[in-house]
């Protein structure tokens, strides 16, 4: 692996309104080209912060953000203006969560396409939307022809999510940001949208960072999976040995509460508790005062995150080569 | 489209037939009879006779109503009491000054408070934001006649700057687009562009406030958009109820300048009105009436067929 396409280094993002909510906290993270990585965990654990931050796109006048994050090169948080335009969907795209949220409800899909297309480079009218209605064939969106002239609610969601990725795609992103892409769709539909995101991402060589509470789809694209918990990286490393040999108490604990064959028959074990008020984190870990495991040193010292092979873990307990009876 | 577009007209039909009914007879639930205002009050019973068969009081209402509708569609209103000219004509040459002065105020106003609503709702809960509806909130609660007697003290008589009364140099005579005619304009127009600068900051404002924090806007951003571009899918977004609030505002700007018109003695349908209601002349008052309902009538059904060329969610279906 050349040098990292993303470098993120001590990102700390803070949200301050009428409370002050830290949303990341030293958060590191690097992603080689062509890579994708997962980012798992629950509602609130930082996960559509990190790539709101990396897009830029928190009303700056209420987050303060520290740290460093280099993206191909370009230092991100330095952008402005038309640097700042020609990086948001040139060098990274996003998919959104709620396609039906994300389109301008009074364009047509094409019409829209076709803006990013003519923006981003400079092409007239007609070649535009020549690439939209090409993109739209891509990601097999059947009738392209139609579809392209269709305003967002003329679709279906599956479709919409469709079109969202042809239209992440356009302008040949190197990164493609995909928050949560399935979570709002059926679940026959989630597979064919999860089966399309990696066939397109096998196809393009771009690298993705894929966030989800789901750990199946993430099992299903990742190569690479990074868990986060209360605005920090807990523990990351390569799928199979992350699945197989969770290290963390809560990777374990989010592994365990998803259902499985193996579980069957038995009830699930859910993690007791839930997540820290991000205005009034503990001291030391934040996951100690749901954690098993727990000492008092958890409960003073934040503990730090440490390369273990493949893997890096952030964890003074950590679980090991326990792996489960199957 | 085309068949919305007829199906709105068709709508329009029995609305305005209403209206026919309601202003015709809503003057004769008004107290006072319109003979006292031509006949002395000790005339003798067969000239009263002789007036009420000339101008058809001695018949029955709804066959009046009947009458005056069908002459209306003609586009005869009768003649006015007290002057004795066509209403049709009064009514025509008021409401072309009355026109002039509402378009006028409807541009100021709709202009103004577009420009300051999307200024307060992209720089929300800041002193600009702050600034803007505190304005919006004095225009629409002062009262304008005074409004208007204020601005006649400070630029007309203590700086003479504009001219305090009637459409043009000497008297109201034809309109003309120059500037000594323009300089009339003044004062009247800025002073009933209040209401509407307001009510439409207001919308503006909320509108583009809640557009903002949409998730499709992130999503513009996200894709590169400039500021620019995203101001224009903000500004179409808006759009639509911002024309529904303006058209339903120049509808009242049609009717509702009765208090600046006479403070101004702008010849205008509100200054006819008036003179009507203290004339008790009631085909003058009945025509003008008409003239403005259907105004509105008409207003409605324009900002109904323009809203689902600009929205595409609206009509389709």
């Amino acid at each position: 692996m050349s040098a990292p396409l993303v470098s993120i280094q001590d990102l700390t993002v803070q949200f301050h309104g009428a409370r002050r909510a830290s949303a990341l906290n030293q958060v590191s993270l690097e992603l080689g080209q062509g890579e994708v990585l997962g980012l798992l965990g629950e509602s609130g654990s930082g996960k559509s912060v990190t790539l709101r931050t990396l897009l830029r796109l928190h009303p700056e006048r209420h987050t303060r953000t520290a740290g460093r994050i280099r993206v191909d090169g370009q230092d991100v948080l330095a952008l402005r203006g038309r640097e700042l335009d020609r990086y948001r969907g040139g060098t990274v795209s996003m998919v959104f969560q709620e396609p039906g949220l994300a389109f301008d409800p009074v364009y047509t899909i094409g019409q829209q396409i076709s803006e990013a297309v003519r923006v981003h480079e400079g092409v007239d009218q007609a070649t535009a939307a020549a690439r939209a209605l090409a993109m739209l064939e891509r990601v097999q969106i059947p009738q392209a022809r139609r579809r392209f002239d269709a305003y967002p609610h003329e679709l279906s969601g599956g479709m919409r999510q469709r079109a969202m990725i042809a239209l992440a795609l356009a302008c040949k992103p190197k990164l493609l940001l995909a928050d949560e892409p399935t979570t709002a769709l059926d679940a026959t539909v989630q597979i064919q949208i999860l089966l399309l995101l990696r066939e397109l991402q096998r196809e393009t060589g771009m690298s993705v960072i894929f966030v989800t509470h789901d750990i199946g789809a993430a099992v299903e694209v990742a190569d690479r999976i990074a868990v986060m918990y209360a605005g920090r990286i807990v523990e990351q490393g390569p799928v199979g040995q992350l699945v197989h040999q969770p290290c963390h108490p809560y990777t374990r604990g989010l592994l365990a509460a998803t259902v499985g064959h193996e579980h069957r028959g038995r009830p699930l074990e859910a993690i007791p508790g839930s997540p820290p008020d991000l205005a009034a984190l503990p001291p030391g870990c934040s996951f100690a005062p749901r954690c098993s495991h727990a000492s008092e040193r958890c409960h003073r010292d934040i503990p730090p995150l440490e390369q273990q092979g493949a893997r890096t873990l952030a964890c003074w307990h950590p679980v090991r080569l326990l792996g489960e009876a199957a | 489209m085309f068949a919305y577009i007829l199906k709105r007209l068709i709508y329009a039909i029995p609305i305005a037939l209403s209206v026919t009914v309601v202003s015709f007879v809503l003057v004769y639930l008004a107290p006072g009879d319109p003979l006292n205002a031509i006949a002395p009050a000790d005339a003798p019973e067969e000239v009263i006779q002789a007036l009420k068969s000339a101008y058809g009081l001695d018949k029955p209402v709804p066959v009046q109503y009947g009458l005056w509708l069908m002459r209306a569609v003609q586009g005869d209103l009768g003649l006015s009491i007290a002057s004795g000219r066509e209403v049709t004509a009064e009514v025509l040459s008021a409401v072309s000054n009355t026109l002039l002065l509402a378009g006028m105020a409807a541009a100021i106003g709709v202009v103004l408070g577009c420009i300051l609503g999307a200024l307060a709702g992209y720089r929300h809960g800041t002193w600009i934001d702050k600034a803007a509806t505190a304005l919006s909130v004095v225009g629409v609660s002062i009262p304008h006649y005074w409004l208007g007697l204020v601005l006649t003290i400070l630029f007309s008589i203590w700086l003479p700057w504009f001219p305090a009364m009637g459409a043009g140099p000497g008297g109201s005579g034809e309109w003309l687009w120059d500037l000594e005619h323009l300089r009339y304009l003044v004062l009247p127009a800025l002073t009933l562009s209040v209401i509407p600068m307001g009510i439409i900051t207001r919308t503006v404002r909320a509108l583009v406030a809640d557009m903002l924090g949409q998730e499709f806007v992130t999503a513009l951003r996200a894709r590169g958009l400039s500021g620019g571009a995203v101001f224009r899918h903000v500004a179409k977004n808006t759009a639509p109820t911002v024309l529904a609030v303006a058209g339903l505002q120049i509808g009242y700007l049609m009717g509702g300048s009765i208090l600046v018109e006479t403070v101004f003695a702008w010849p205008g349908t509100g200054f006819l009105l008036n003179t009507a209601i203290f004339q008790r002349d009631i085909p003058l008052l009945q025509g003008t009436i008409l003239v403005l309902c259907m105004f509105f009538v008409v207003l409605n059904l324009l900002v109904d067929i323009l809203q689902p060329l600009i929205d595409p969610r609206m009509g389709r279906s």
